[in-house]
This record gives C-alpha cells, sequence and structure tokens, in this order.
C-alpha cells in the first residue's frame, strides 16, 4: 500500500478520536441549549472548574489557600491527605451539582422570561466570574490531573497495523478510552431522557417550557438537573484533556473547538454534537496533513471554523438541528 | 466638607497611592491572571523578592529604597501598554514589559520618554544593535542566541557534524515562535542540516497533526518555542509517540517545572536552554528565604523560590538593580533619573567577582553592556529535566552562540528597523 494512503489512513484515525474529545465539550453545549434554550458561553469554564476541583480534592489542597494565607498570614496549602481518585470524582460530580443550584438560584431564576440574548449576556458574566473564582480557589498553577488513564502509544494497535501494512499506526491510549466514555455517556444520556421520568420531564421542557410548566413540571428543576448533567459531562472533559496538557485555565479554550461542532452538528442533537464532533476531527486533521504543508501548516485554529460556516450556507440548522420556521 | 478638606485628603491619598518620589521605582508589568499565569507569577515573585531583599537586607540600592509597583497585564499587549502609561508617571526607571508583544509597542513610546526598556531572553531580537535601539536592553541572550546555542549543543552530541541531518523547529505559530527561523535556515546552510518547520496555532491543546508528522519524518532532533499550554502537550504529545527526549530541546520560555510536571516522569530527559542558573543552591537564595520569605515579606507564598521562572525574575531584577548601582556611581547622584539609568544599564559590567559578591556565583555568565552592544554575550547553558528527582540540572556550562552568522541577521534587522523610523545611529 503506498506510503501516502497509510499515513492518510492513520491521520484519519487519530482525527476521529480527536473529534471525540471535541464533542465531549460540545455536549455539554447541547444539553443546556436544548432544555432551556440557553447557548451557555460559561460551559469551557465549567470544564475547568470541574477539573480543577477534582484534582484539588484528589491531593487534598485546601480551597481558598492562597487568600487564607494572604488575610491570616498562615501558612496552609494542603490537608496533608490524598483522596481515591473514584472519590474525589463524586466529590467534584457534587460540587458540579452545587453550581449548577447556584446558578439557577442566583441567576436564571431572576432572568425566567427575559430575550435568550439576555440570558446568553449573563453566561459571559459567568465565565468571567468563574475565570477569576477557580484560580482563587485552586491556584493558578498547573496542576498534575493523574485519575490512572493509561496514555501513550496503543501496543497493539502498532503492532498489528505493523503485521498488516509494514507501518505501524499510533493511537494514543487515552483517546481511545476518550471514545469508550463518550459513547458510555451518550449511551447513558439518551437512556435518561427516554426511560425516567426525569428524562421525559427534560424533554417535555426542550420540546415547549409553558406546556411543560402547565402539566406541573418545575422548571427549576430541570434547569438544575440539566445544568448538573452538563457539569458532570464538563467534568468527563476535564479529566480527558486535563490528562493531557495539565489542568490550568487556559483548559477553558477547548471550548473554542466545541464552536464549529455545533454549528455543524446543530446546537439541539446529542447525536449532531457526536457526528459533528468526528467530522471536525478528522476534516482538520486530514487538512492539514494535505494542504497544510502548502499553507504554511497549523491549520487546524480555522479549518474547522471554514467547515462550518460552508455546513452553514447549506443547513444553517446543522446536521441534525431543528429547523427553525417563524410565520409573521 | 470644605475644599481645604477636599484637597488635603486628596494630597494624603496620593501621598499613601503613589510611591515616595525619591524611591527607585521599577514598575513590574506582571501577569498573574489569564491562559500565561502559571509562568508570570513566579517571574513577578522572583523580581518583587529580589528588590524586597535589597530593601530588607541592604536598605535598597545606595540607600534608597526600592519600589516595584505591580500592574497586571494579563499577558494582554493593550493592558501592557495601558499598564506602561499609567506607572510611568511614578517616575519610572526601567521597564521589564515580560512580553514580546508589549515590548514591540512600548520600543517608540519608551524612547521617546527616555526610559530604558529591559527585556532579557524575549523581545524585540535586534534589539541588541544599541546603535539604532538606544533604549532597549536585552542582555544576555536573545532567541537568535538561543537557536545558536541549541545547535551547538547538538553538534557538541554530533562530533561537530551535522550534514544529512534532520532538524525540525516545533514552534508557536506567532512573532514569538518565528523568530529562530531566519538563524537555523542560516545555520543549516552552514552546517549541512535539512530544516522543517511545524507551526502550532494558539493556544495548542490540540497537536496530534504535529506529532504525527514527527514521528513520520523522524527527525534527529526537534528544537521547541513554546509558550504556555502549548508546551505540557508537546512534551506530553513527545512521550506519547516514544520520541527520545535528550533530542527534544526547548527555548527556555519551554522549559520550567510546570511544562514537565504533567508528562510525569516519561518527560525525564528533556532539555531547555537557560541564560540563568536553575535550582536554588546559590548564596542569595538564603537571604530571600532569610529576609524576605521567613519574614512575611515575600510577593508570594514562597513555594516558587528555586523554580525555573521565579530564578529568572530574580536575575532580571538583579540585572536592573546592578544597572541603577552603576548609574549612581556614574552620576554621583542617588535619587537617579531614568536617563541616568539608561547610562547604567549600557555601562553594565558583571564580573564573575561581582557575581560572588551577590551570592549568584555561576548564576550566570559574565559580560560588558556597551553602546553598540546591548544584547550581552550570548551564554546559553543547556539543562536538563529529572523526572524521578523532580528538578532541572544543568548539563553544560554557559557558551556563546555564533556570532558571525547571528550579527549580521541583527545588523539587517536593525537597519531596516532604523530606515523605516528615520533613526541616526547613536553610537560614534
Amino acid at each position: 500500500m503506498p506510503e501516502q494512503l497509510l499515513f492518510a489512513m492513520e491521520v484519519t484515525l487519530n482525527g476521529l478520536m480527536a473529534g471525540v474529545l471535541y464533542a465531549l465539550v460540545a455536549l455539554g453545549f447541547v444539553l443546556i441549549f436544548k432544555a432551556s434554550g440557553i447557548f451557555n458561553f460559561a460551559q469551557g469554564m465549567l470544564v475547568v472548574f470541574a477539573a480543577m476541583t477534582l484534582v484539588g480534592v484528589q491531593t487534598g489542597q485546601i480551597p481558598f489557600a492562597h487568600l487564607i494565607n494572604t488575610i491570616f498570614g498562615t501558612k496552609i496549602h494542603h490537608f496533608g491527605w490524598t483522596v481515591p481518585t473514584i472519590l474525589a470524582i463524586i466529590v467534584a460530580g457534587a460540587a458540579m451539582v452545587l453550581v449548577a443550584w447556584i446558578i439557577e438560584k442566583y441567576i436564571l431564576q431572576h432572568l425566567i422570561g427575559q430575550p435568550d440574548i439576555i440570558l446568553f449576556m449573563a453566561t459571559i458574566g459567568m465565565w468571567y466570574f468563574m475565570h477569576g473564582f477557580a484560580p482563587l480557589m485552586w491556584g493558578s498553577e498547573v496542576m498534575k490531573l493523574d485519575v490512572g488513564l493509561a496514555q501513550g502509544i496503543n501496543e497493539t494497535i502498532d503492532t498489528t497495523t505493523y503485521n498488516w501494512f509494514g507501518y505501524g499506526f499510533f493511537i494514543d491510549n487515552l483517546d481511545i478510552v476518550a471514545a469508550i466514555v463518550a459513547a458510555l455517556l451518550v449511551a447513558a444520556l439518551v437512556l435518561f431522557s427516554q426511560y425516567t421520568k426525569q428524562g421525559r420531564a427534560l424533554r417535555a421542557v426542550a420540546d415547549d417550557h409553558s406546556a411543560a410548566l402547565s402539566v406541573g413540571i418545575s422548571l427549576r428543576f430541570i434547569w438544575v438537573l440539566v445544568w448538573s448533567i452538563a457539569g458532570f459531562v464538563a467534568l468527563v472533559a476535564g479529566i480527558m484533556w486535563g490528562s493531557k496538557s495539565g489542568v490550568q485555565i487556559s483548559l477553558a479554550e477547548v471550548a473554542l473547538k466545541a464552536l464549529p461542532v455545533l454549528m455543524l452538528g446543530g446546537f439541539t442533537s446529542i447525536p449532531g454534537a457526536i457526528i459533528g464532533g468526528l467530522i471536525i476531527g478528522v476534516g482538520e486533521q486530514l487538512f492539514e496533513f494535505a494542504i497544510g504543508p502548502l499553507v504554511g501548516g497549523a491549520t487546524q485554529a480555522w479549518f474547522a471554523y471554514v467547515l462550518a460556516l460552508v455546513f452553514l450556507i447549506f443547513r444553517p440548522q446543522g446536521l441534525f438541528g431543528e429547523k427553525i420556521i417563524e410565520r409573521v | 466638607m470644605t475644599f481645604k478638606r477636599v484637597a488635603a485628603a486628596s494630597v494624603a491619598a496620593l501621598m499613601v497611592a503613589s510611591p515616595v518620589m525619591a524611591d527607585l521605582v521599577f514598575p513590574s508589568l506582571s501577569y498573574r491572571t489569564g491562559p500565561f499565569a502559571a509562568g508570570g507569577i513566579p517571574y513577578a515573585d522572583g523580581f518583587a523578592d529580589y528588590m524586597t531583599l535589597l530593601n530588607e537586607r541592604d536598605g535598597g540600592i545606595g540607600g534608597v529604597a526600592v519600589q516595584v509597583p505591580e500592574c497586571e497585564t494579563a499577558y494582554n499587549t493593550e493592558k501592557g501598554v495601558e499598564c506602561y502609561e499609567s506607572t510611568k508617571g511614578m517616575g519610572a526607571l526601567a521597564y521589564n514589559p515580560l512580553s514580546t508583544g508589549i515590548t514591540y509597542q512600548l520600543i517608540p513610546k519608551a524612547t521617546a520618554d527616555d526610559i530604558p526598556l529591559y527585556t532579557p531572553g524575549y523581545g524585540r531580537t535586534s534589539a541588541a544593535n544599541g546603535d539604532v535601539f538606544s533604549h532597549v536592553f536585552n542582555f544576555p541572550a536573545n532567541y537568535w542566541n538561543g537557536a545558536s546555542a541549541a545547535i551547538n549543543h547538538v553538534l557538541d552530541l554530533n562530533g561537530g557534524d551535522l550534514k544529512g541531518k534532520k532538524i525540525v523547529l516545533l514552534h508557536f505559530n506567532g512573532a514569538y515562535g518565528k523568530e529562530p527561523i531566519p538563524t537555523l535556515t542560516k545555520l543549516g546552510e552552514k552546517h549541512g542540516y535539512d530544516l522543517t518547520t511545524i507551526p502550532i496555532d494558539y493556544p495548542g491543546q490540540e497537536q496530534k497533526a504535529q506529532w504525527l508528522q514527527i514521528r513520520r519524518e523522524k527527525p534527529d532532533y526537534v528544537l521547541f518555542w513554546g509558550w504556555g499550554v502549548m508546551n505540557q502537550v508537546a512534551i506530553q504529545e513527545a512521550a506519547n509517540i516514544r520520541y527520545p527526549m535528550d533530542q527534544f530541546i526547548g527555548v527556555w520560555w519551554s522549559g520550567a517545572e510546570h511544562d514537565v510536571k504533567p508528562a510525569g516522569e516519561k518527560a525525564t530527559g528533556y532539555k531547555a536552554m537557560t541564560f540563568h542558573g536553575v535550582g536554588s543552591d546559590y548564596p542569595v537564595f538564603g537571604d530571600l528565604q532569610k529576609y524576605v520569605v521567613d519574614a512575611g515579606k515575600a510577593a508570594g507564598d514562597g513555594s516558587n523560590v528555586g523554580t525555573v521562572i521565579y530564578n529568572r525574575g530574580v536575575y532580571a531584577a538583579m540585572m536592573l538593580a546592578e544597572a541603577a548601582k552603576n548609574a549612581q556611581e556614574i552620576h554621583g547622584v542617588a535619587d537617579i533619573t531614568s536617563a541616568q539609568m539608561r547610562d547604567g544599564l549600557e555601562q553594565l559590567e558583571i564580573t564573575n567577582a561581582r557575581m560572588a559578591e551577590l551570592g549568584m556565583e555561576g548564576f550566570g555568565p559574565e559580560f560588558k553592556v556597551s553602546c553598540a552592544n546591548h544584547g550581552g554575550p550570548g551564554a546559553i547553558a543547556i539543562q536538563q529535566w529529572d523526572g524521578a528527582a523532580g528538578k532541572w540540572s544543568l548539563i553544560t556550562d554557559f557558551s556563546g552562540s555564533d556570532m558571525d552568522v547571528i550579527q549580521p541577521l541583527i545588523d539587517a534587522d536593525s537597519a531596516a528597523y532604523a530606515a523605516e523610523n528615520k533613526i541616526d545611529p547613536q553610537c560614534n
């Protein structure tokens, strides 16, 4: 088989894996937009806060240690214990539920009935608030995240493809884990929305707020629920991305990768987020491989947006989004 | 309230808020927030702590207290310029903008204001030509020195022969990351290696395509010009594809503890260039601990003392303090002006004996600044990460770079700037 074709196959596989990671971030946006019509600008910061909380709890870091030390002249940093990973994930998940409750009680509740743009602006405010609050709570250092996930080249794939083609493909073990986790997450979300009372209520709210309210569904409860789920999805995304780069404030910028995924897949479709992520992942990797060297490289940053814009021209609602028809 | 009361309150507030005019003022354009805070915090701490040490231990510089008013830039060029404008009225003697973008904006402003800029290891490389850049100093090393030092190191490892070797420059896709390309290209023509440049766009969280290309091309060495999260991801990806870490060499902004720690022990062997010492095994750090950290006067919590970026802040502060002392001696006054500070920088001489007096023997090379040479010796050492021990070690001495290649590049770039800005040469 020609060498370039083998390289293209390897790039495609890695693009699919990268797309899964983008989709994980995009899922959080979709869940909130679907249930409440809010484009949550702060989703990237939820990823950072969730991952920081996980590492902080896991390593026994004292929250607000820098603030406490500055005010009281103390020199405290750690409790002196470490917390098992699974327990730390549960605590971080609980923290995200608390964040969801706070957001609903102190922000969304006061904005019921306001235009969507007001809610969007509120999430921009949340982004800025959390951008300062998260480092204040856990510090600005790069935090090493280790939840025991394997990283590095997958030996089996490397050896097998070498035996088949004479060239071993590189696939990162972490990406394989991310793909499995994403599949489980989507399956769980589908099961939850199809077969639980809360899930059906969530779908009802997504379809029509007023109708859902009229049959006794609590909008407040649904908002807390959906923001909690989005917080949990942010935690999963934070674990995957944080394992690659360490947990730090710039992790919030992974949200930039989710935007073209949403434009392509549609803002209201969970499968759309996954398919959109995969298309963007493969598209940008193949484009960089084939065209990148001809135009100076580093095309990933803009190619995803160009691809999404092309889709927008032909299908403004995205591949799986709901077509909005407004009659005047 | 009467006008007198308002006026009195205003004067009192100004006295509290502003530094006493007699103090030596070195504004710190720091970034303790934003995506690069992990690097900005230890630098600002090191810079401030060294000045605090001088105040606490020596009573300032030449008997005059030092003030380091901080202004947060978040590594944003516009905010950096605002910080400059808002602090220069405090009697600022010199600025260390800590950002290449801010430096480029401040070069004409600071020159017009007669305030020197000190940009060690960053900023505009050709500012090393003092004949054109009268108010900019970037000693002891710049990016072109770094590129040459990396090639010198690789030459040493290969018995002085790089013919047919493949070298990749993996770099941030911006002005900073592209700085070494001309030098590496010229050095490639001289030494016969093949250079491939692979850019990474900001922020650099996804580098799969770049590392797959490196895996395919199997370069003998990868040189790296990254910053922020780009560093951690690159080192992790190198470990993932099992690229030999001792053939992966970063510039000094890609060689801090927080860059390698997320990859764990797999980062062992990774190398970085440096223009100053590593660790805290120098007497000055004992004084910093005693007079600043233990006294509760540190800018941070003391946990960064001895880390790579903290040390860089200390080194920059030491240079400015020595230049201020030099200016006091040249002009015979303790309360120097920014113009006099410029003279102190331009006639600065750092000797090994003076470094020993400062408790920093071997922390950096000795050199002399001149009117024509604001860039110093370009002497650079290589440090290597030991993941098990969790520390960097110097594996080479500080040695110079290939000025036969670099000087013509500096001359050409600075001449272009001089022509564009109608600058007459200042050195006769």
